[in-house]
């Protein structure tokens, strides 16, 4: 009530007197919670949730790390190993045959995203009629949930009766039944860098774009007055303009595309064989299907650390770029 | 001179030539097209028949038939043509399409439940996510809180984490606590995924209202808070909502944790869709309905969100 009649008093002297700002400081250190609580109050709940969620289990799962806990075998009593796990996993030449997959998957379809993504942002730059709309409808694919892209592409991309084959065979005269995209050793890694770049280059595209946005037209000017040609302008202008954006884009494509799970899990599962085992793959497998907790803990511990160093990379871009 | 020369070549840089913004247009819509032809495909194999779904060559031209869309939300049993001669007429439209197949509806199917799941553990982790962090990223923006950067970058570094690698302790704990397989398991984890990008998106928001305005709130007599509710909040509404869809759209796509932690009860939608198995394999018709409903949200909200998109994929960094 106090307050209510503070507020409805027209304060009129607030504009006047020099003296106001001190004592309105007074009166809020009286009435309401000091800044000091409330920047506490307010940080704390969502602090509290990430310890519970984040911190603490991880703090437990370096602990399982140095286990031998098999959750198919959880009967035995738990058993402290050391270092064993680690030592098993950086000499087991299978973990490193995944990790040398889930590198090539990264490379390749990073690679295309930035050509395709990049192609595109300077196209729609060019600002021709209806490219809002045609923008829009290019980005699409990346808001859709990637375990239902892996779903709906095992469809498209089946030998006889998947359209994909069907429309390769049209132009090149191969048989629709004679590869299978998912089936195929030689084909399957192509076709998750493939069906992850239909999906991403859309992201690339979009940050690239504000990047070539953000490159104000008097630079342009300049180099036109100085009969730059188009060649040289991009190379000098456009491209480094444009590369603390690409360089985001690409960290962040990477980062997400290092923990790749859910599309490529729907899409191949791994196979064939395991030709397309991303690393995140083996660990669910490890985890969720032969139980090794211990030796899972570990596999994700050293994925942990190795996400982190470039999210540390990641962030000291982020803060480069919007310093610009 | 020199103004209209310079203006002029300004004006042929700023706005394209003719041709090359044909050229320009035929290239993106023609990318456009092929992108969008995988979606458009689902969509018409919805409405196909089960052997039109798996006809070959590919069928373009088909018979349209809702048969996918009551395949999934129906479980049917094969019968006999005798045992159908038998019983009385059917009810309804879609009891009559079953028939025709020789078969009739035994129930619903659980498609329902699963899109309920979706919905509330959506709507619920959403909120609480961007409760949580509409008030840490105000304290963020406004007040000085010792080694910020640090906190800020911790909060942003637990949605760095390989999902699957966070599930593996997270598994353990909801075991101990009940939490396995149940709504408020996957609200809170989701909450928790959320909120790192709620803070770094509404800091973002918040940091562009002017200070001022709460000041001379402030020196009107508001209390701090009374300052949030009345001044800050109606002016970071947009913000809030933007940031409301991109959770929403998080909880709504999220595979990885929901296939690991749920199994039946909270089980959602993206876990659910890849199972709906027909007489011999996946039911494509009704694999396909399910993913057009389940997509169609997400297409208004990518219209709605278009000018903020770039916000929210990159936390905030890039902001045009």
């Amino acid at each position: 009530m106090d307050k209510m009649t503070t507020i409805s008093q027209p304060d009129d002297a607030t504009v006047a007197g020099m003296g106001e700002p001190a004592r309105s400081r007074t009166a809020r250190r009286v009435r309401g919670l000091s800044d000091r609580t409330i920047a506490w109050l307010f940080v704390a709940p969502t602090i509290a949730l990430l310890l519970a969620i984040n911190i603490f289990p991880l703090v437990w799962m370096i602990r399982l790390s140095f286990t031998s806990l098999n959750l198919s075998m959880s009967y035995l009593p738990l058993r402290f190993v050391g270092l064993d796990n680690f030592t098993d996993i950086l000499g087991d030449e299978d973990v490193w045959l995944r990790l040398q997959t889930t590198a090539q998957f990264v490379i390749w379809s990073v690679t295309f995203q930035v050509i395709i993504g990049f192609g595109l942002a300077l196209l729609i730059n060019r600002q021709f009629r209806g490219h809002s709309f045609w923008t829009t409808i290019i980005l699409l694919p990346m808001m859709l949930s990637p375990a239902v892209v892996g779903n709906f592409w095992t469809l498209l991309l089946q030998p006889q009766i998947g359209p994909f084959n069907y429309l390769i065979s049209l132009f090149t005269g191969v048989p629709p039944s004679a590869f299978s995209m998912t089936g195929q050793v030689s084909l399957a890694p192509w076709t998750i860098v493939l069906v992850d770049t239909w999906m991403w280059a859309p992201y690339v595209m979009l940050i690239c774009l504000a990047g070539l946005r953000s490159i104000p037209d008097y630079i342009y000017e300049a180099a036109e007055v100085d009969r730059a040609s188009a060649w040289r302008q991009f190379w000098s202008i456009t491209l480094p303009m444009t590369v603390p954006f690409l360089m985001l884009a690409v960290l962040f494509r990477a980062i997400e595309n290092f923990k790749m799970f859910d599309m490529v899990n729907l899409l191949t599962s791994g196979g064939p064989g395991s030709t397309t085992e991303l690393v995140s793959i083996t660990l669910k497998r490890a985890a969720f299907e032969k139980w090794r907790t211990g030796y899972s803990s570990a596999l994700a511990i050293i994925l942990f650390v190795t996400v982190f160093g470039a999210a540390n990379i990641y962030v000291k871009a982020l803060n480069k770029v919007k310093q610009r | 001179m020199t103004t209209t020369v310079a203006t002029s070549t300004a004006h042929s840089i700023v706005e394209a030539s003719p041709r090359s913004k044909a050229i320009a247009s035929g290239l993106v819509i023609l990318y456009a097209v092929i992108t969008i032809l995988p979606l458009l495909w689902i969509v018409a194999t919805a409405f196909k028949s089960q052997s039109d779904a798996i006809a070959y060559p590919p069928k373009v031209i088909f018979e349209p038939t809702l048969e996918g869309y009551v395949n999934l939300f129906t479980v049917r049993t094969r019968q006999t043509p005798d045992f159908i001669a038998k019983l009385p007429p059917p009810e309804t439209w879609y009891d009559k399409l079953v028939r025709q197949r020789d078969m009739v509806i035994a129930g619903p199917s659980k498609v329902v439940p699963r899109f309920v799941n979706s919905l509330i553990i959506g709507f619920g982790s959403t909120f609480l996510a961007v409760f949580l962090g509409t008030l840490a990223a105000y304290a963020f923006s406004r007040f000085r809180i010792p080694l910020a950067d640090d906190l800020l970058f911790f909060i942003l570094s637990t949605r760095m984490m390989p999902p699957v690698a966070v599930a593996i302790p997270i598994y353990l704990m909801y075991r101990q606590l009940n939490l396995t397989d149940t709504r408020l398991g996957m609200i809170l984890l989701y909450t928790a995924v959320n909120v790192s990008l709620a803070v770094w998106l509404l800091k973002g928001f918040i940091d562009e209202i002017p200070r001022e305005y709460e000041e001379a709130a402030l020196v009107d007599g508001y209390t701090r808070l009374q300052a949030l509710r009345k001044v800050v909040l109606p002016q970071a509404v947009t913000g809030i909502a933007a940031t409301a869809i991109f959770c929403l759209i998080f909880s709504w796509n999220e595979y990885a944790f929901a296939v690991l932690l749920t199994s039946g009860e909270a089980q959602t939608m993206p876990p659910f869709i890849p199972f709906i198995i027909g007489e011999g394999g996946q039911d494509w018709p009704a694999v396909a309905a399910a993913t057009t409903l389940f997509v169609v949200p997400i297409v208004l909200f990518t219209v709605l969100l278009r000018k903020h998109l770039l916000r929210g994929i990159t936390f905030g960094a890039v902001r045009k």
